[in-house]
């Protein structure tokens, strides 16, 4: 791994070396360190290049991480990546994409297929990062797809972040949600230059006393563009919510498309969004703090994106 | 300490909200601003914050001239200022907001501190954001608390006492009586509680844009408190009309 993976591994993840328990970390499309532990087995797709992670039942408190980086330019890489949580299993997946064009003229992209199916009564904290870099022209693209099937009474909390450098992304999750079963998804987002984020939801509360919560909340700066679009269905006795919180910031533009549908009388289902800048009296709180102007816009960004 | 000579604040188009304010507040001074509402009382509270700018006059604080600086330059001069609406901010923590007015990292518990000051339990706040989660009450406790850790020349409060109930209230006085044992520092309290007046050791009536009376509580306070309509009270009027 050269210095510019190891950055990238570092930002993304966190990580200085490799760590203890389950891993799998990839590198310009391919494989380059793998463990598994004990009670995650990692093994590698026979159809097409990925993994699939399989936790057993009641494995609790385990870590796994499974970073993907694109440490040059000229790289298409295209991921599929399948977990299976075992009934009762409590476990966080670290995952996250870095991708570095250094000062070249041609693009990289890496798109990261994951699906996730979670047993009865499991929990999963999914934590992923995306970064670009490179001063370069080469465009830096990221379009994750995501696809959540969760049991009975299962638990799922996704934070995305994608905070700078990734030039275009389009997100699509889905997720079908059985009885009890409860699905969180915090999304940070900031764009800036020309930048272009796309992020779609598509929930279906097909089990009763199933529940969903989106909130994205995103910074659009200079000339870049956003949507948000959550479809939420409740199918029967449910509770979805959905929330975009967006600042605009010199000629930014963000749009909420909310597509809330009730197919049952016991749905109850909110959406909430506001777009606009930062709010003059925040600006001046901080300022009669002593901060300067600069300083109290970076730290309302900073809190909101936290 | 802070001159005000000769302030004047228009809005075009509408009335001039102050009239021709000369004001000095000394080193150490406890001050209580009051008078009926539209008098002018949180203009002139926030023109010598600076988030307002005179139409006319001067500002000098400590000697040196402060109109054309601005919020944050005062700020760092030493002039703080605890809004009658705290704002709110999605992400923003309490523990966030006490390290940003003390202008440095502190820890949890020396945080806590200042919370306890204001008769907030610390761990059930430390961590809270400061969105709508919090009462009008617990914010409004919060922004006294940022004022207090920044231990400033100048302190100005307005209506501190709005939001909050009379338990905290009685603390409040407290608090007040507590920063004002600094003989250094100076405190500008805007205010319509009786109480606060009670312990200033002046209070400032303000009428239509203009100081109609200036002086200790025991001259003040008794003609304050029987004029219950100032704007057409004729005592009051008499001395704007002078």
């Amino acid at each position: 791994m050269n210095d510019i993976a190891k950055k990238l591994l570092k930002e993304v993840s966190g990580l200085d070396e490799m760590p203890k328990g389950a891993y799998n970390i990839r590198e310009n499309s391919k494989s380059v360190a793998r463990q598994s532990s004990e009670n995650i087995e990692i093994v590698s797709k026979e159809d097409k290049s990925g993994i699939d992670i399989i936790v057993k039942p009641d494995t609790k408190s385990e870590n796994v991480f499974i970073p993907a980086l694109v440490s040059c330019s000229g790289v298409h890489d295209l991921v599929y990546n399948d977990f299976f949580i075992g009934e009762n299993a409590d476990i966080t997946i670290i995952a996250g994409c870095g991708v570095s064009t250094g000062d070249s003229c041609d693009g990289s992209e890496h798109n990261g297929i994951h699906r996730f199916f979670l047993g009865k009564n499991s929990k999963v904290r999914y934590v992923e990062k995306h970064i670009g870099e490179g001063t370069g022209t080469g465009k830096r693209v990221i379009d994750p797809v995501t696809e959540v099937i969760q049991e009975e009474g299962s638990y799922m909390e996704m934070e995305t972040t994608q905070i700078k450098g990734v030039d275009s992304t389009r997100r699509f999750t889905t997720a079908k949600l059985k009885d009890g079963a409860k699905l969180v998804i915090k999304e940070k987002l900031m764009t800036h230059g020309e930048q272009f984020a796309e992020s779609k939801f598509e929930v279906d509360m097909d089990g009763e006393d199933s529940s969903v919560n989106l909130i994205s909340r995103s910074v659009a700066r200079d000339y870049s563009r956003q949507t948000f679009i959550s479809k939420i269905n409740g199918n029967t006795r449910c509770m979805g919510h959905s929330e975009c919180d967006a600042i605009i910031m010199d000629h930014g533009v963000v749009s909420a498309i909310p597509e809330i549908t009730a197919n049952s009388l016991d749905a109850t289902l909110i959406h909430e969004a506001a777009i606009g800048k930062i709010a003059g009296d925040q600006m001046i709180k901080l300022m009669t703090l002593g901060l300067t102007e600069g300083e109290a816009e970076a730290k309302i960004i900073d809190g909101f994106l936290n | 300490m802070l001159k005000l000579e000769n302030i004047s604040f228009e809005v075009e188009n509408e009335k001039e909200i102050l009239k021709d304010v000369n004001l000095t507040i000394e080193k150490g001074k406890f001050i209580a601003i009051t008078g009926p509402n539209g008098g002018g009382k949180s203009t002139l509270a926030r023109i010598i914050s600076g988030v307002l700018k005179p139409t006319k006059g001067k500002i000098t604080f400590y000697g040196e001239d402060i109109t054309n600086l601005s919020i944050t330059e005062r700020a760092q001069r030493g002039i703080s200022f605890g809004f009658q609406q705290p704002v709110r901010f999605k992400g923003i923590t309490v523990h966030d907001l006490i390290n940003i007015a003390k202008g440095e990292e502190l820890s949890v518990m020396d945080a806590s501190h200042y919370l306890s000051e204001v008769g907030l339990c610390a761990k059930d706040y430390i961590h809270r954001e400061l969105n709508d989660g919090l009462s009008g009450g617990e914010i409004k406790r919060i922004e006294i608390a940022t004022v207090i850790a920044r231990n400033t020349k100048l302190s100005i409060f307005d209506e501190p006492e709005a939001g909050i109930d009379l338990w905290s209230f009685n603390h409040l006085i407290d608090i007040f009586l507590k920063m004002h044992q600094s003989q250094e520092n100076s405190i500008v309290i805007i205010s319509h509680q009786e109480r606060i007046l009670d312990v200033a050791d002046e209070i400032i009536a303000m009428v239509d844009g203009a100081i109609v009376k200036r002086g200790v509580k025991e001259s003040v306070l008794p003609e304050l408190l029987h004029c219950e309509d100032p704007k057409n009270c004729l005592n009051c009027h008499d001395i704007l009309e002078a």
